[in-house]
């Protein structure tokens, strides 16, 4: 990293005085719009501060990241980032200054509301960094604009209405078209286009409908968007460290947006003239450290418009960070503490300044991971809000090549731009002009069916040249596939390895296997570059170890030694539903350990969010692509000892079979072993032959086979595909109806594989091991319960270590199938199983032998890192044992966090797919302590007054009942849907009866929550019952719309109420993480 | 059309032909930019050299005269690693390829432009061949050819680009600032215009006398090519007016030129800076600029007679990068404050320049 050049300089922030203990704020959970982005600034800041010798404190509750393990901050709080328990923290710790910008818009709030409420004022808490005036003036429109035109720089002309005739003068003066947008509204009705004043009359009318407040603004449709980066030093240095630009114009979020790094097709003028304007902007603001704005650009006349300016580190500066190299988080940590920029040294170089401009000599593709098939009635449109869960980053020296390397990253099934069986558009011209997830491979399609490159910008607006690259790309297919694999000569070869295309791509268009494309490939000499990420474009020697590969070379950057401690360890790509930072906190711990036990490491990742892709992290950093071309390509020129895959989650492991067969060293658990685990035809086998239990299931290949079977075993019975992360395409059935149309669904996510019928039990218990073996010998296990019943996704269920309600004789026998399975598959290395327990009988349900989700939680609750020891066991040395994991005396909750609020008309219950996007851990002296703490850190608030309760099936209704009358003892006013009323009612507990949002009655819980009514809602569906399930939606919709918490799992409605009479808010400590022994 | 690069050092590197169909020997050298071809091919201070980006996309927004530098290219060859065929921006009024075509400059791409800079970074500049061809390139007379390719900088580079005749602008304003056009970017002209100065430009070798009938209130030396010690005329020019106490002003070459007359020494630098991300400090402040940058040679400041003193520093090999006098009005960067392409956080220069004029 870098060192500081000035010597002797006191770490301070705005005012004087030096500074010795910092309190840093995380961002919480991963959610949409908020993710592993802040793991990365955080872990950064970190370094930055411990540099300084600093004490750091850290609030966050998100247990899987890489800043909250023990060898980071000084002192964790896995607690909300909530005004209430910061100040609680900041009492307690008393610190000097406060980082607000390296937890995201979390953090940035939580610090403004401290500041406003005179909290940091009154404890002698320093803002280090951009002060809370500066931040208030970027995050109020109204103060923003006013700041902006005090030196005459642009936003866009706007202004709020209050009635029809005031939005109409309003228009006039901004002259149409114009967007009308409603402030509050549900499902975003309300705003539009207006193309003149008839038009906005009829809009507005519609929009005071639903919201007292219209914001009129011009339209800038078409516009290009573009972003700097930008840091400042308290020198006034001031610097932009990478421009960016959107694929997708003006109207879809940044976030959703393709985006290319450095800008493709601005001028020379447009670039410096916008760069020179952001540095203005920045000066004025006064932000100190580092900050993102972005622009719109008018393609004809330059025209631009400041859209936004966040002072603090952002998903942009991520990707920033990631795409030049330049570690952003880093430096603004420094900058805030009082460095100066010139002071400060390039980390890449480590001879030259950070006060520099990075010169890139490749281009980086971003593109969005959206996983909008995991939600039931989600929209699919994508817009001015965020929907993606997580991005991928491609570098290349061609465009055609970053793209097509980027598509393939997102593994959704694609192998390129072409070349690819899964999309099929009804309506292309819909598609182009009103995008959904799939509109990159729609203009992939319009290509194909020869429409012209003017024809797809007038839908799309998205700039020609990008659409003609894409051409390239479509015109190259067709040429491979008319000149076959034979025809293909050494320049064509090199020709589709330049734009981009694979192996397995090559293979599909030419009919031929990707590992004859590959040796045909090698015969011809073409073979990929291995280039260095350098910052300066070669100009000045640079030991970096960032590397990346490209067929735009003739040269490799570094040379290869021939060692035996060298190990590559695969990371875990784009963060999606199912796979998200912990499998990030695996690979980062993995890569230590590695580390420590004298290896050189070798890491491949391709997540500009995650720890794991800094430079620093590793011996060697390849931005690659996790396939097994890539790679293999990679293995033969470093020949590692071994490959670790068990760390990445789903990604890495599916290519472990094609790596053992190409003679690739695996390390750990043997591939075949592996295999046997993820093929339930052979995991089946084998556990018969053990003697374990296991849901009823069979393999069937028709509709009808599963008909028969489903009938056999008897309804619910749970429908899923084989090799599946997170639950894709996985359903519960409740009769044969469904049956069809889930078979369908599921045939389309995996045609090669068959689908798996197994029984469903109700009123189960689902448990889980997180375990190392060596050789087949446990060295380390602990046992975590699931509050929710089996039937929600673990990656959804709330978590609880040790658990609290399994029985011994439950968890003697879940140990004891552990060990048989470790044995029978010789495991070395991390793996997880999954249990349904039911009266002490135990039944497997799934089995990875790889590090699974909670494999962070449990390490981090039982302060034993397993990832240390499956290391450890994978390199052949024999961990030390461990003990035992009940004995704590304390008691660790994982809980889900959801971002149904970013997913218009999802539908918030939960099932066997996932949906949650992250998740947060606390600690508490029982349960009850530490599952309130997590909730409040999933972002739910307390009842204090009222609750509502609409419980569906008559048994639960019963089991709940207990919960309703704490409830009631608490004092809240308990509002009811009829038949839960009635229920509640005939057992002595009171409550007022609402009608369902669809019965049209008064009085109606539409109101109650829209007037804010009601504070919390617990919902529990019965998924047996569709009518009710569908009516009850809108219920459970108005409640994510309006920001109501809402339960509809009834184990965890039970816990929460439980919980709820038991703890006062003083009974949540405030303890950090090495307290709890 | 194929085209071949040949270093005198014998190293062969093969693409695809563009431009031009023409054979050019010259310096080879490279420039970081990512944006701004048009700006760069068309600087004069290039005359003699055959550029290579290091940005491997190049021609993607086209070619508008707007960005001109100059009359025309003043490269003698390009290479890029990938050449965009279909421009896309509303500026744009013919591709790269056709403009070079016109301007009879041979480019070659496919070239791993990142390979030749490390050469060039780590040999120094070098002198190549680049050849574009139809059928077949005689690599052997190519190489052979190579090594014995004369150093342009031994010629007088300034002489053949700076103007032919006295050109005045902005008649009508009262503060007249003489340009001494070494190869002057069209830009620094534009920078003084639009701050109304009345500007009289002189070809480089323009005699002190003669420039003194104009009665300048200062004089600004411009950038151009080449070795600086060849501009034996403007440094004899320079003295004379430093001696008669005339406010001076250089840029790039000029900061060379006012260094050799006030007595210092220049060198050459093994391969220069030509870029737009070099940090300059200046000297005795924290400040640091970010400037635009293209040049071979730089005072050794070690050399400063007494009166004189560093203005600039780059912050990243610490070589010079500005000098000024201490009590007169001489003052020279090695930087571009006019950008284009590049930043413009050191225009202000202009504004400094101009209100210190009588």
């Amino acid at each position: 990293m870098s060192r500081v050049l000035s010597k002797g300089k006191p770490a301070g922030g705005a005012g004087e005085g030096r500074v010795s203990k910092v309190l840093l704020l995380g961002s919480g959970a991963l959610k949409i719009g908020e993710a592993g982005e802040f793991d990365y600034s955080g872990s950064q800041a970190i370094k930055a501060l411990k540099e300084e010798s600093l004490e750091v404190v850290l609030i966050n509750p998100n247990i899987a990241t890489i800043q909250t393990s023990e060898f980071m901050a000084d002192k964790i709080y896995f607690l909300p980032v909530t005004p209430e328990f910061v100040e609680k923290v900041i009492a307690r710790e008393k610190p000097d200054g406060i980082l607000l910008s390296f937890g995201g818009q979390t953090a940035l709030n939580c610090g403004v509301a401290l500041a406003q409420s005179g909290v940091l004022e009154r404890h002698g808490v320093r803002v280090l960094g951009t002060p809370i005036s500066v931040i208030e003036d970027t995050e109020d429109r109204e103060r923003f604009n006013a700041r902006l035109a005090e030196i005459g720089l642009k936003s866009p002309r706007g202004m709020a209405a209050t009635t029809i005739e005031g939005g109409l003068r309003i228009a006039r003066t901004i002259g149409y078209p114009v967007m009308a947008r409603v402030a509050f509204a549900l499902g975003g009705r309300g705003s539009g286009l207006s193309q003149n004043e008839t038009e906005l009359k009829e809009a507005l009318k519609k929009a005071f409908a639903h919201a007292p407040q219209v914001l009129i603004e011009e339209y800038l449709e078409g516009w290009k968007e573009v972003e700097y980066e930008v840091v400042r030093d308290r020198e006034d240095n001031c610097v932009t460290v990478c421009n960016m630009e959107n694929f997708d114009p003006m109207g879809i979020h940044t976030g959703e947006s393709i985006v290319i790094a450095p800008s493709q097709t601005l001028t020379n003028e447009e670039y410096h003239r916008l760069r020179a304007i952001a540095i203005r902007a920045v000066r004025h603001l006064g932000i100190v450290g580092e900050c993102n704005i972005q622009y719109a650009l008018h393609p004809r006349t330059g025209d631009y418009r400041i859209i936004e300016v966040n002072a603090r580190l952002s998903r942009s500066s991520a990707l920033a960070s990631k795409a030049t190299g330049y570690p952003l988080a880093f430096i603004a940590a420094k900058l805030v503490l009082g460095h100066d920029l010139p002071g400060l040294l390039n980390s890449i170089t480590k001879k030259t300044t950070a006060c520099f401009e990075p010169a890139l000599d490749y281009l980086v593709v971003k593109i969005p991971r959206w996983d909008l098939k995991k939600f039931r009635r989600v929209s699919k449109k994508i817009g001015s809000e965020m929907k993606s869960v997580g991005e991928v980053m491609a570098i290349g020296r061609s465009f055609e090549e970053a793209l097509q390397k980027a598509t393939r990253m997102l593994q959704i099934g694609v192998y390129g731009m072409v070349g690819n069986d899964s999309y099929s558009f009804e309506d292309l011209e819909l598609e182009l002009k009103h995008p959904t997830d799939e509109r990159l491979f729609g203009i992939a399609e319009a290509l194909k069916h020869g429409w012209t490159v003017d024809r797809i910008h007038q839908l799309t607006r998205i700039d020609r040249w990008f659409i003609t690259k894409i051409k390239a790309i479509v015109d190259l297919e067709a040429d491979i596939r008319g000149r076959g694999l034979a025809g293909l000569n050494r320049d064509r070869m090199l020709l589709a390895k330049k734009k981009g295309f694979s192996d397995k791509q090559i293979a599909i268009l030419t009919g031929s296997r990707e590992s004859e494309v590959r040796a045909r490939r090698e015969r011809l000499r073409v073979r990929p570059a291995v280039k260095q990420i350098d910052t300066l474009a070669a100009e000045y020697p640079a030991k970096t170890n960032y590397l990346y590969t490209t067929y735009h070379g003739t040269e490799d950057d570094v040379r290869f030694e021939r060692k035996n401690k060298k190990v590559m360890v695969l990371g875990s790509g784009s963060y999606s539903i199912g796979s998200s930072v912990e499998f990030d906190w695996c690979c980062v711990s993995a890569v230590l350990a590695l580390k420590r036990l004298g290896c050189e490491t070798l890491m491949v990742n391709y997540n500009p969010e995650t720890v794991s892709t800094d430079y620093d992290i590793c011996d060697r950093l390849y931005f690659e692509e996790l396939s097994f071309e890539r790679v293999l390509d990679i293995y033969k020129r470093e020949n590692p000892r071994g490959i670790i895959l068990a760390m990445g989650g789903q990604i890495p492991n599916n290519i472990a079979m094609k790596c053992h067969k190409a003679g690739l060293r695996i390390l750990g658990t043997s591939p075949e072993s592996i295999d046997t685990a993820e093929n339930r035809f052979k995991f089946g086998r084998l556990l018969d032959g053990l003697g374990i239990d296991q849901p009823e299931w069979r393999e069937l290949r028709s509709a009808r086979e599963a008909r028969t079977f489903a009938r056999e075993a008897g309804y619910p019975v749970l429908v899923r595909p084989s090799y599946v992360l997170s639950g894709a395409a996985m359903s519960v059935v409740f009769d044969e109806k469904d049956l069809e149309t889930i078979l369908k669904r599921a045939a389309r996510v995996s045609p090669q594989y068959p689908v798996v019928i197994s029984k469903f039990i109700l009123n189960a218990k689902e448990i889980e091991l997180d375990a190392v073996a060596k050789d087949g010998r446990i060295v380390a296990s602990a046992v975590v319960e699931h509050i929710e019943n089996a039937g929600v996704h673990s990656g959804d269920a709330t978590m609880v270590l040790p658990p609290q309600k399994t029985y011994i004789e439950t968890m003697r026998r879940v140990r004891e199938t552990g060990r048989k399975i470790a044995a029978a598959l010789r495991i070395t290395g991390p793996f997880n199983i999954q249990f349904i327990a039911k009266d002490n009988a135990v039944k497997v349900i799934e089995c990875n032998l790889r590090a699974s989700r909670s494999f962070p939680f449990v390490s981090k609750v039982t302060k034993v890192n397993f990832i240390d020891l499956a290391v450890e066991a994978m390199l052949g040395r024999t961990p030390r044992s461990l003990k035992s994991t009940l004995d704590l005396n304390y008691v660790g909750v994982k809980a889900p966090q959801f971002s149904f609020s970013r997913l218009k008309g999802a539908d918030p219950t939960l099932g066997v797919e996932m949906a949650s996007t992250g998740e947060v851990a606390c600690l508490g002296e029982d349960a009850s302590e530490a599952l309130l703490k997590s909730l409040l850190s999933a972002g739910y608030t307390l009842p204090r007054k009222s609750i509502l309760l609409s419980i569906g099936s008559r048994t639960d209704k019963q089991k709940f009942l207990h919960a309703a009358e704490e409830l009631r003892d608490l004092g809240l006013t308990i509002y009811a849907t009829e038949q839960t009323s009635l229920f509640l009612r005939q057992h002595g507990v009171a409550a007022i009866l609402l009608h369902k949002v669809h019965e049209r009655r008064t009085p109606n819980i539409r109101d109650f929550l829209r007037e804010r009514k009601i504070e919390f809602v617990v919902s529990v569906p019965d998924p047996a019952r569709k009518a009710a399930f569908d009516s009850d939606y809108e219920l459970r919709r108005m409640a994510v719309d309006f920001s109501i918490p809402l339960l509809t799992n009834l184990q965890i409605a039970d816990l929460f109420a439980h919980a709820l009479a038991q703890k006062k808010d003083a009974d949540l400590l405030v303890k950090h993480w090495a307290e709890y022994e | 059309m194929r085209a071949v690069l040949v270093l005198e050092d014998g190293s062969v590197w093969p693409g695809e032909g563009f431009g031009a169909f023409a054979k050019v020997s010259g310096e080879v050298v490279f420039n970081t930019g990512m944006v701004g071809y048009p700006e760069s091919i068309t600087d004069p201070s290039y005359h003699g050299q055959i550029l290579c980006q290091t940005y491997p996309l190049i021609g993607n927004y086209g070619v508008s005269p707007k960005a001109f530098e100059s009359d025309k290219p003043k490269i003698w060859g390009y290479i890029v690693s990938e050449l965009c065929e279909v421009p896309s921006h509303a500026s744009s009024e013919k591709t790269l390829d056709v403009w070079l075509k016109e301007s009879a400059i041979p480019g070659i791409s496919g070239v791993d432009t990142r390979a030749l800079t490390k050469k060039l970074r780590l040999h120094g500049v070098m002198r190549g061949i680049l050849e574009t061809y139809y059928t077949k390139a005689d690599l052997a007379a190519l190489r052979r050819e190579a090594r014995l390719i004369p150093d342009p900088n031994k010629r007088h580079l300034v002489g053949e680009v700076s103007v032919k005749r006295i050109k005045a602008y902005n008649k009508d304003r009262k503060k007249c600032v003489a340009v001494i056009d070494c190869g002057m970017k069209l830009n620094i002209l534009q920078c003084l215009l639009r701050r109304e100065a009345k500007v009289v430009r002189f070809p480089a070798d323009t005699p002190f006398e003669k420039i003194m009938e104009y009665a300048p209130a200062g004089v600004l030396v411009s950038n151009g090519p080449g070795d600086p010690k060849q501009c034996a005329a403007t440094i004899e020019t320079l003295r004379r007016m430093m001696a008669a106490n005339l406010p001076l002003f250089g840029i790039c070459l000029g900061n060379q030129l006012l260094a050799l007359a006030a007595g210092a020494d220049t060198y050459k630098l093994k391969f220069g800076h030509r870029s737009q991300n070099q940090p300059c400090l200046e000297e005795g402040t924290k400040r640091c600029y970010i400037t635009s940058q293209n040049h071979g040679f730089a005072v050794d400041v070690r050399t400063l007679p007494k009166g004189w003193a560093p203005w600039f520093r780059n912050a990243n090999d610490g070589t010079n990068e500005g000098i000024r006098h201490l009590n007169k009005p001489f003052r020279s960067v090695q930087f571009h404050p006019e950008a284009a392409p590049g930043p413009t956080d050191t225009e202000f220069l202009f504004d400094e320049f101009l209100e210190s004029l009588p």
